[in-house]
């Protein structure tokens, strides 16, 4: 889905790019106040999970297999603004190093794949919970339902961009069917990997899920009911 | 969808040397390519010069490459990433509107083949073009270029983050996948989530306690929130212009067909 150079034109790539640098530098306050000054180490290392999950191919249906984009999992494991920069990172590897998604079109992969598609999982992962019950399914039922709708929202944002910065002539009902029944399809794989990682750290590190925090009760110290057993001495110990 | 980015992961992208092009600073030709994707893409999809302008570009690339040493299979593979889009393109001459010409027995789009054409032409160019840069600059050198044209400095420090440990991440997914298929997996079907979930879940708990124990170390070393580098070299108007011939050249091409057809 990286849009290569020359599908839009210098206007509309030019707008897109505007757009990507303001929402990065409102992401780059924003994730101060989710890392700290651990921003750089920890946002540099979750990139490259994003970028290295992304290889990994899982089967979808009979026969096709996809990938993982990552936008809205990001969001609710480390919190939205510091997803956008991850996002943007990735994309600016992929497009300098190995040519994926045109240098020109940068600012409208980072407008498409980093703040749409963050802030559309991320919103309704947030709508959702605050309706849904607060528990483990609930909150894996609004992140499944956030990716999947990430994805074709922002392949939608693309067919309005094209319509803008495109040569005129091509009929947009056919260009939307088309990118639109493709990412739906695309997006139920993205829901059911998001749900399956999800899912997954929730299991064994939740404290690692930001998205996760209302579900986190405070652990009273309490006294054991029996007593510890004895301290193990000299050969017990190893 | 698709078969994801290069098997070979970030080191891989780089191909060592000694050409012109490899000892150009690197924020030089970051600029130079980034111009010539525009004029590329300032290119008139309908004008009739177009595709003299197109093979004009075209020369001018492998020119660059072949002077970078940068080898015909590795630009070919390059073009991979371009298959989604190709798809696309294909569509256009079938949907687009305007008067049909028949080709092969199929009535297409004259204006959609004129648009596709274009299209497949530009995200060909601007490939080959951004894959020569980075075969010919190390990836930090990359960065240093980044940081030079005023990029954020908390984004070039992700970045670096993101492309010093990209590899080490990549070798843990690697080794999971040689662990998995020993024992006898094979993903087939949405099953296959149970298994691959839990292990893409796992990979994100080590990148980010590995995060957390980089973070440790620097403090530990002094960091104060600065990466150090050394004072940036001087660059003179000379290797600008050696930069920038590719874009000029590019810019001459457009306009000399345009005039002329």
């Amino acid at each position: 889905m990286h849009v290569p150079d020359g599908f839009l034109d210098t206007t509309t790539s030019l707008s897109t790019a505007a757009v990507a640098a303001v929402g990065v530098a409102a992401a780059l306050r924003g994730a101060r106040h989710e890392l700290d000054e651990r921003t750089a180490p920890l946002a540099g290392l979750t990139a490259a999970f994003v970028f290295a999950v992304q290889m990994m191919n899982f089967p979808v249906l009979y026969g096709t297999s996809g990938h993982l984009i990552g936008g809205a999992l990001t969001a609710v494991l480390v919190g939205p603004w510091t997803a956008v920069l991850c996002m943007t990172v990735v994309l600016m590897v992929q497009g300098l190093l190995f040519a994926d998604g045109g240098l020109t079109a940068l600012g409208t992969n980072v407008t498409l794949m980093g703040l749409v598609a963050v802030a559309v999982g991320y919103g309704v992962f947030r709508a959702l919970v605050a309706v849904l019950p607060r528990t483990r399914a609930g909150l894996l039922a609004s992140a499944g339902v956030g990716a999947f709708l990430s994805v074709p929202t922002a392949a939608m944002v693309f067919v309005g961009l094209f319509s803008l910065g495109a040569v005129a002539d091509v009929p947009l009902g056919t260009v939307a069917t088309y990118m639109g029944g493709v990412h739906l399809l695309i997006g139920l794989g993205e829901a059911a990997i998001t749900v399956a990682v999800l899912g997954a750290v929730l299991a064994v590190r939740p404290d690692l899920v930001r998205g996760a925090r209302h579900l986190q009760a405070a652990v009273a110290l309490a006294p054991r009911a029996h007593p510890a057993p004895a301290v193990p001495t000299g050969s017990d110990a190893r | 969808m698709g078969a994801g980015h290069s098997a070979g992961g970030i080191s891989a992208a780089y191909v060592a040397g000694d050409s012109p092009v490899h000892r150009l600073e690197p924020h030089t030709k970051l600029v130079a390519v980034v111009a010539f994707a525009l004029v590329v893409v300032t290119t008139p999809v309908q004008a009739a010069s177009a595709p003299v302008a197109y093979a004009g570009f075209l020369a001018l690339v492998l020119g660059v490459a072949a002077v970078a040493g940068v080898r015909a299979a590795r630009l070919a593979r390059s073009l991979l990433v371009e298959l989604p889009f190709v798809f696309f393109a294909l569509l256009l001459p079938v949907v687009s509107g305007g008067p049909r010409v028949q080709v092969l027995g199929l009535s297409l789009s004259e204006h959609g083949l004129w648009t596709g054409g274009g299209l497949l032409a530009k995200a060909t160019l601007s490939v080959l073009a951004a894959t020569v840069l980075a075969a010919t600059t190390e990836p930090r050198a990359l960065l240093r270029g980044l940081q030079r044209l005023h990029l954020p400095q908390v984004l070039v420090q992700i970045l670096m983050f993101m492309v010093r440990y990209a590899d080490v991440v990549l070798g843990e997914l690697r080794r999971m996948r040689v662990a998995r298929e020993s024992r006898g997996f094979r993903p087939r079907h949405v099953g296959a989530l149970r298994v691959l979930g839990p292990a893409a879940g796992s990979l994100f708990i080590r990148s980010y306690e590995r995060g957390e124990r980089v973070h440790l170390a620097m403090l530990s070393r002094g960091f104060t929130g600065r990466l150090p580098t050394g004072p940036p070299p001087v660059v003179g108007a000379r290797s600008w212009a050696t930069a920038l011939t590719l874009p000029l050249a590019a810019a001459v091409v457009l306009g000399t067909s345009s005039l002329l057809l």
